[in-house]
Formats: C-alpha cells, structure tokens, sequence
C-alpha cells in the first residue's frame, strides 16, 4: 500500500487526481466496510475507494494490472452467461499472472473438484439477450453522465 | 411465512451445502421459499470496481425478477455479498430517484422495472433468528450440540455498512462490529459458544487472488484465533467466508508453514444436525477441512460426499480406436 488511506482522502482533498489514480491503496480495499462504519463524518469511504479504482481503470492510470484484471475476468463471465464461474475464473486469472502457482494451490483445486464444488462449465440463464441488453444500455447512460 | 429466495452463485456449486442445508432447515422451521425466476450474479465486489451503473443494473435485474411475484414481499439472501448488493441497489435506489430512473431505463431494455423500497431484503440468519425465534428454533431441537465449543463467524458484509444512522431504511438487524445474534442461535442449539473476537473481521475476500501475503494474513489471523480459543470449529454464514477459511487454509497453511485443521461449516448445517436431520442432507462432508474429528464429540458420523460422476467428453472428430471394454456377458 503505498499510501494510507487517510493520506489517501487528504490527497483528494488537495487536488492531487493523478496521483491519487495511480496509488494502489483502493485495491487493497476489500470492501469490509469497517471504515465506513466507523466514520463519524458518514463518509462512504468504501464506495470512495470503487470510485477510484473505477476512474483508474476508465482512464487507464493503474498499470499493475493484477488487481483490475481479476474484476475483469470476473465480470467477463458475468455479462456472458449471466453466473459467475469459479473455474473459468481462476484459471484465466492464474494463467495470466501467475502460471506456476498453479502448482502452489494444485492441493486445493483437487479437493475443490474432487468434492463436486467446482463445475467444469458455466451456467447460462435464460434471458442472458435480455440481460446483455441492459447492461450494454447501462453502460450507454454511464458514458454519457 | 413465505420469502422470494435468492441463492447465488456461490449456492449452485461451491456453496451447495449451504444451498441444500438452508433449504432443509428452513422447510423444518415453516419457512416457505420461491426462488428468483432466472437470477443472474450479483455482481460481488468487482462489477462496482469497474462500471456504476451497468453494476446496479446488474443487481436491479434480480430485484424486478423477485417482485414478478406481487404477493411476496421479502426476499432472502443467504449468501452475504448478496445480501449487501441487492440491500445497497434497494437502497441507493430510494435515496436518489435520478439514481432510479437510471437504472430503470437500463432495466427497461428488457421490459423490466423495480420501484426502490418495493422489497425488503433480509439475511437469512436475520430471518431464522427474528422472525422464526429462538423460541421456535428451540423448540425443533431433539439432538442438542453438547460438548462442541463453536467459534462464531459472522465476516463483513452481513452487518456494515449500517445505512440506518440517517434512519431512513432502519439499522442492520446487529451490531456493525460487535455482532451476536448467531452467537444466540448457536446457544439455544446446546453448542458451547466461544467469545470469538475476530467474529466480524474480514475473511480477505477476492485478495487470494490478486495479493497472496495480504489474503493468506487475514486467513491465518482468523484460524490462529479460533484455535487459541480453543474453538472445535467456526461457524459462518457467507459462502465466500467459507472458500477463504476453508478451502484456502490449506495454502494458507503452506505459506506460513502452519499445520491448522479448523473446520469451517455453515451454521444451517449445524442447526440441521441439532434438528436430527441426516447429515447427507445437509452437504456435510464437502469442507477440505474435514469436520469428521470434531463431529463425532456429538456422536455424529460425516458420510463421504456423492461425488457426481463425469463422464468423458467424446473428442470433436475423434478417429482413434477407443479404449477396450470387456463386453459384459448378457442374460
């Protein structure tokens, strides 16, 4: 984390945008939301930090990509078939950033199929041209604002 | 009482012990369940990373999916993150209609709208312990957990943010850091339950995959701690929770050269066992942690998982011999 979260907010407040895109600090956040909770000011911190990372991504100042990519693949799957997929999701990512670790969690990803917790193939829903739809009119609405 | 069910992903696969034991106790406990009329994913925590409106377009879909039914007016979440999306997208919905009528134009490209404040979203822990009741859940149980100390678990996403400090969509139905209504449950099912301090702290979420020190840390922090306290094992209630602590312990285990067995289970699973379900009904035995040693302290035997057989995809255009059988003999 290069810069605290708290320099983080103090960096916004004093203009200081490329800086604050570049840092790496919103993608340690993991959304437990323990911040938001504590803050007496009622600041939204956590969904500050989707914020920056979203500006980031869209403006393509956060170059390690480990990070972006994982909600990347993610989401890939998603607007596809509708579900998540483990599998597909694990296996695109690892490939990508860390091929041999593979090796390191080989144990895991055994058990993980062995004990029937792992498909091998996405599930589609029904209506994935409706929901393909919406979310290609969403990102229309989201350009323009 | 009746509820529109949204299962999740996590639930369909990964989860689905969590899925069949939810379902099974619920049934027990009167409860009736529709499940969402081809749900799609929630999002988790990676669409909002990457684009605001398409992410709540994403989750208002499955919000005007559930209301198709008009007559069901709450819907149930077992699975945390589904829980937070679906309450956050009700609620940012209701606090700002320009937010609204962007969504439903969106929404609108499928013939769908959702009207914010329609549903009640719950958590299905919410459900069993405030509208079943304690008393009611006590009165099922006919073989009480004794002797099994219990770690509860409840991780973020259940109890934060609280949205009802500006008391428009009330409070969190527990505390945001301090939670204990599973606490409860766990005691009126004869379980011996730990003061777990680490009970909403964060189980690292999506970090295993993108920072292994941090992800595998906060793993380690949240085993070592039910293991000073001496727990038999934690019981959570989010299918992420239960991937991170228990599928990753392994990994975790090797990274920090630990050797922790903590078993990891959902508490539906261990509310089914004190309600004399059969364990085969209620997915035990698919934790890589195995519960076996920890289970049979209440003289409970955890059966071997049905492993789905695979049959072997035929290959496109295969023109190879394929591989001998022996005929077997008829008649």
């Amino acid at each position: 984390m290069d810069h605290t979260p708290r320099r983080i907010f103090a960096m916004i407040s004093a203009g200081m945008r490329d800086e604050v895109l570049k840092s790496n600090t919103p993608w340690y956040c993991v959304s437990c939301y323990f911040c938001t909770a504590r803050c007496p000011q009622d600041i939204h911190i956590t969904d500050i930090m989707y914020t920056i990372k979203r500006i980031a991504v869209e403006e393509k100042f956060y170059d390690n990509s480990k990070a972006s990519d994982f909600s990347k693949t993610f989401i890939n799957w998603v607007e596809n078939y509708g579900r998540s997929f483990e599998l597909g999701l694990m296996g695109i990512h690892m490939l990508r950033h860390n091929p041999f670790g593979v090796f390191k969690i080989a144990g895991m990803g055994v058990g993980m199929v062995t004990k029937g917790r792992m498909g091998f193939t996405p599930t589609k829903i029904k209506d994935i041209d409706g929901l393909k739809a919406i979310l290609a009119k969403a990102k229309q609405l989201e350009a323009q604002s | 009482m009746i509820y529109s069910y949204f299962p999740g992903c996590s639930l369909e696969k990964n989860a689905a012990s969590y899925n069949i034991s939810s379902i099974a106790t619920s049934t027990a406990l009167g409860m009736e369940f529709v499940e969402v009329e081809d749900w799609n994913c929630c999002g988790a925590t990676e669409y909002i990373s990457l684009n605001l409106t398409a992410s709540f377009a994403l989750i208002a879909r499955n919000l005007a999916q559930a209301t198709k039914n008009d007559s069901i007016k709450q819907l149930v979440a077992p699975c945390s993150a589904c829980y937070l999306n679906l309450r956050k997208c009700d609620k940012y919905m209701n606090e700002s209609p320009k937010f609204a009528t962007k969504i439903n134009l969106a929404l609108a490209e499928d013939g769908l709208s959702y009207q914010a404040g329609t549903l009640k979203i719950r958590h299905l822990l919410d459900v069993v312990v405030n509208d079943v009741g304690l008393e009611a859940v006590k009165a099922k149980v006919v073989k009480p957990l004794h002797g099994l100390r219990i770690a509860p678990y409840y991780g973020c996403m259940i109890v934060r943010p609280d949205f009802g400090k500006d008391k428009k969509d009330g409070p969190t139905f527990d505390n945001t850091e301090y939670p204990n209504t599973l606490d409860e449950l766990l005691k009126v099912l004869g379980a011996e339950v730990v003061d777990f301090p680490y009970k909403a702290h964060c189980c690292g979420g999506h970090m295993t995959q993108i920072s292994e020190s941090t992800g595998f840390e906060l793993i380690r922090r949240l085993i070592k701690g039910a293991d000073d306290y001496h727990a038999d094992m934690i019981v959570t209630l989010c299918p992420m929770c239960q991937l991170n602590l228990d599928g990753f312990q392994g990994p975790m285990n090797n990274y920090f050269k630990t050797g922790y067995k903590m078993p990891v289970l959902y508490f539906t699973q261990m509310m089914g066992l004190a309600f004399g379900i059969e364990p085969t009904k209620l997915g035990f035995g698919s934790e890589l942690v195995s519960a076996r040693q920890a289970l049979s302290k209440i003289g409970v035997e955890v059966p071997e998982p049905e492993i789905p057989e695979q049959k072997p995809r035929p290959k496109k255009d295969d023109k190879s011999l394929p591989m001998p059988q022996i005929p077997k003999k008829s008649g």
